[in-house]
């Protein structure tokens, strides 16, 4: 406090970089943000209404801001961000493309954005017809018989998916209690097969980066309820061997689970249906352009074959027919089903952001995202090559993963590498995975990027790998032109502080 | 295509340097037997301008807050949303952002989860809460996993008051790993004492319940953790945290639900906002996001993921959860709102709503045919006996231009007809008298 008893707050901003307190710290009692209306019905205060135990008196925790405060407050904040606006976003398996503005229009139409999930279905035919619609989408993009569209991210999709698998199992009378999952795999998918009772066996990558039948042979058994594989796989290779490997999960009584996060690069050019995929999830956050929001939400529908069909989460949205009428209904009678897993539908907001972004790509523009995402990822790889150490140095498709094992002998890492390419104003990409890559860097530039700003990009990265040899500390110190840098991160989890408190007055 | 920037020229330049002839050739790894031979078969591309017209088209055909007034709440509440809040939300600095996994580049991001974990912990009046969980109902079977890990205890008692959704998410939750949900007819304390046992994990409570019924939560605390187990509250209607005594402070160990009231647009049913806060000691059992505050290398303040030995990434199958996103952007919807409302304004909002509720169950007491059948005191939402059917109540209310509330036929006919109402500060004193009327089907 100063002394005149007003709270200063430090300006340590400069030019147009902004330090910004937190909203507590630029509280001031009696400030409001918000002009309600006049109340035109009788007052009552609490008291008068409920008894006192029933009661708090207020929230301190809450802030007293201007709506001049809140709004300098956010836009300041987010200039602190990286954002697939600003720049390319790399990050593997995690296709930051482009998120179209028509989407953000569509989704924020009163008639989509201010329904209620459980107002009558006839007063909803727009939306189920939308809904319906992207699920025919979906499933012809896929190859796979049926689609829920209910899962809320794909980790649920994954959920959903695994409970589909364990209840069909449960139904024949199959003892089976567990799930092979490649050494490649993303965290979801052993957490999602643990969340079910069933115990990871891993299952071992070739050294050409891809599963192999012998090797799923060797640990399939009927104890054995699916196999879940990524395809293309988190180094970005296709799984060439998968129709194969399904043969010989099915052969047991198993199923096959298809990871569906690197979709992007199969649109229009393969069906996971057709590889024998039983269940699979799709993330319409990435593939389907779908914004990230700054860590959601997402959404994860799931798609089934026929045989899985009679366990999909309810409800289910159904095309009216014949007598019927016209139009759409909800149905909720399926006795196999896993239940629900979310309160209402899924995510509509995002519905209706892929849908449009489906309609305005058509087969073609599908296509074509694949083609050049792939095209974009080998372009990268081709560059990198003689510099970076490849650990798989073949052909891949929407993703590679260069490591940092040249950089031997330097000091400098995969982390530093990554730090520094902030300074080159570039979001780094995925680091240390896949696992079984050391010290991996993970690329997944997208269909969005042009051809210059991939060339940028790879200087950058050619460049920080001279100064790895020339001036090492200039790297291992990075960021240097960022407001923050090297965060210590043991500090934050060994003392952890995880809100505001007021200080304790003297 | 114009979210695709590649020429022609681009393309061939680019297939140069890889070294192969054809874009063809970059799929030569996909065996040809899997390679489709036609296009997908979907509608070809639309231009923007027919787009927009085609799906605004499909928007008009639904009712919703601007064509209808709206008793309907239920779990989702309908409730104005100031213009500053999709002001910020429509910032892609903030929508096409990534998770902060890169701290350095993600401040924006990190911040405004840090100040959301506050406020919650606040409102809830615990120590600590996560970055967000999907919606209300997957944070109320995350707060169950959580009260089995932390008592290792497998039984999850579960008693009348919860909504229906909530309660088939928790048993799709629960059904794959060995736990057991009882469901007693009441919350009393007094029933619950009877029921909870030392196999009882935690006893899971709704405030307001669904049929908007708020309770002394105290008791309910002592019933449960007499026998070591937790007391995990559910909130539907977040709003009510401004003005119920903070299920925290009245013994609450997990207190979850649903944020969507603070400013996110109902859409369907989503996307919402889970919320949960739990006790310190409880921390690392915690599943979700946690943001904290620490300092860089120059000593200065900012914020990171914590604490990820919790989560998938890191611990793969012994993780607490497998989730992944939060549900970030809402968050931000719902920390701008609570900035702007604030301390006050929060408070007036949540009386107002009080309020209104109270001008229409005065009305409800006083016209012929229409009565309250539960005794317990409420918040904004109440259930209303009507005559004869919900369905036929309702229908007129429709006819008035009016969602005048769920029919509460499937999920308590023991009340007979009834219709479950919420009155929040969107419902004008003319639109609460015209549904009276309706729900009683004569002018009163």
């Amino acid at each position: 406090m100063s002394d005149d008893g007003r709270r200063r707050v430090a300006n340590a901003s400069s030019g147009l970089a902004y330090e910004e307190p937190l909203l507590f710290e630029r509280s001031r009692a009696g400030r409001l943000g918000c002009a309600l209306d006049r109340l035109d019905v009788p007052e009552r205060t609490p008291e008068q209404v409920l008894p006192e135990s029933l009661l708090r008196d207020d929230v301190p925790e809450l802030p007293e801001l201007s709506e001049v405060d809140v709004i300098r407050h956010f836009t300041r904040l987010s200039t602190w961000n990286a954002s697939v606006d600003l720049g390319l976003y790399p990050l593997g398996s995690c296709t930051m493309k482009y998120n179209p503005k028509l989407n953000e229009k569509v989704a924020r139409l009163p008639g989509f954005a201010q329904l209620h999930p459980l107002q009558p279905a006839a007063l909803a035919q727009g939306v189920l017809h939308l809904a319906h619609q992207l699920e025919g989408y979906l499933a012809e993009i896929s190859g796979m018989d049926r689609i829920c569209l209910q899962p809320a991210a794909g980790a649920q999709g994954e959920l959903a998916g695994i409970m589909m698998i364990r209840a069909y199992h449960e139904l024949r009378g199959s003892q089976c209690s567990r799930i092979l999952i490649p050494d490649t795999a993303h965290g979801t998918n052993p957490a999602s097969a643990a969340l079910n009772g069933y115990e990871v066996v891993s299952v071992p990558t070739g050294d050409d980066g891809i599963l192999h039948p012998e090797a799923v042979a060797a640990v399939m058994s009927p104890d054995v309820a699916a196999l879940m594989i990524t395809n293309p796989n988190t180094l970005g290779l296709f799984e060439e061997h998968v129709a194969r490997i399904a043969e010989i999960v099915h052969a047991q009584g198993g199923l096959v689970y298809g990871d569906g996060a690197n979709l992007n690069a199969l649109l229009g050019v393969s069906r996971p249906g057709d590889h024998g995929i039983d269940v699979m999830h799709f993330n319409l956050h990435k593939t389907f352009s779908t914004p990230h929001g700054g860590g959601g939400p997402g959404a994860g529908p799931v798609g089934v074959k026929n045989i899985l069909a009679p366990f999909l989460p309810v409800p289910a949205v159904r095309k009216l027919e014949g007598a019927e009428g016209e139009g759409y209904a909800l149905d909720y009678e399926f006795p196999h089903s896993i239940g629900r897993l979310h309160g209402n539908f899924g995510n509509v907001g995002m519905f209706v952001r892929a849908y449009a972004y489906i309609r305005s790509l058509g087969p073609e523009g599908l296509r074509r995202c694949a083609e050049m995402a792939v095209l974009n990822a080998n372009y990268v790889l081709a560059r990198l090559r003689g510099t970076y150490h490849l650990p798989y140095d073949r052909r891949v498709m929407h993703e590679c993963v260069p490591s940092d094992k040249n950089l031997e002998g330097t000091g400098v890492t995969a982390m530093d590498v990554a730090k520094r390419l902030i300074d080159y104003g570039y979001h780094p990409p995925t680091i240390y995975f896949p696992l079984i890559v050391p010290g991996a860097l993970m690329i997944e530039p997208t269909e969005s990027e042009s051809l210059e700003g991939l060339d940028r990009f790879i200087d950058a990265l050619l460049e920080i790998d001279r100064e790895a040899r020339e001036e090492p500390e200039r790297v291992r110190g990075a960021p240097h032109h960022t407001p923050r840098s090297r965060f210590d991160e043991a500090r934050a989890a060994r003392r952890p502080v995880l809100r505001w408190q007021p200080e304790p007055s003297a | 295509m114009h979210y695709i920037p590649h020429t022609e020229d681009d393309v061939r330049l680019m297939l140069d340097v890889i070294g192969v002839p054809s874009l063809d050739a970059l799929f030569e790894t996909v065996p040809e037997k899997l390679q489709l031979k036609a296009a997908l078969a979907l509608p070809r591309a639309a231009g923007e301008r027919e787009l927009l017209a085609e799906i605004a088209a499909l928007a008009g055909q639904n009712a919703n807050l601007e064509t209808h007034d709206w008793f309907l709440g239920a779990g989702t509440y309908p409730h104005f949303i100031p213009a500053a809040v999709d002001a910020i939300a429509s910032r892609s600095e903030f929508y096409t952002a990534y998770t902060p996994y890169q701290a350095e580049f993600s401040q924006g991001t990190l911040q405004v989860i840090f100040e959301w974990q506050t406020m919650i912990a606040g409102l809830t009046g615990l120590e600590v809460a996560n970055a967000s969980l999907y919606d209300g109902a997957s944070a109320a079977a995350e707060a169950a996993l959580m009260a089995m890990r932390v008592t290792r205890r497998s039984r999850v008692l579960v008693p009348a008051g919860l909504h229906p959704h909530y309660r088939d998410v928790l048993r799709t939750y629960l059904r794959g790993i060995q736990a057991e949900i009882v469901e007693p007819d009441s919350a009393d304390a007094e029933a619950l004492r009877a029921s909870v046992d030392p196999q009882t994990a935690c006893v899971v409570v709704q405030q307001p319940s669904f049929l908007g019924a708020v309770r002394d939560l105290r008791a309910v605390a002592e019933a449960a953790q007499a026998q070591g187990a937790l007391l995990v509250v559910v909130v539907t209607e977040a709003l009510s945290l401004a003005l119920l005594a903070a299920p925290g402070a009245a013994g609450a160990d997990i207190v979850c639900g649903e944020a969507q009231s603070f400013g996110v647009p109902m859409a369907f049913g989503g996307p919402h906002l889970g919320f949960l806060a739990a006790r310190t000691r409880f921390l690392r059992q915690i599943p979700g996001r946690l943001v904290g505050q620490t300092v860089d290398s120059r000593g200065r303040r900012g914020f990171v993921l914590t604490l990820a030995t919790r989560e998938q990434h890191i611990r793969r199958e012994r993780a607490t959860s497998n989730i992944c996103t939060n549900q970030g952007l809402c968050l931000l919807m719902a920390t701008v709102y609570l900035a702007l409302l604030g301390r006050k304004g929060l408070r007036r909002l949540a009386e107002m709503n009080l309020a209104k509720a109270e001008y229409a169950k005065a009305r409800v007491r006083a016209t012929p045919g229409l009565s309250l059948p539960v005794a317990q005191p409420s918040f904004n939402e109440f259930a209303v006996r009507v005559p004869d059917s919900a369905e036929a109540s309702l229908g007129r209310a429709l006819e008035q231009g009016a969602v005048g509330g769920l029919d509460l036929a499937p999920y308590a006919p023991e009340l007979g007809p009834a219709v479950l109402v919420c009155t929040t500060e969107l419902a004008s004193r003319e639109a609460i008298d015209r549904l009276i009327v309706a729900l009683a089907g004569r002018a009163s």
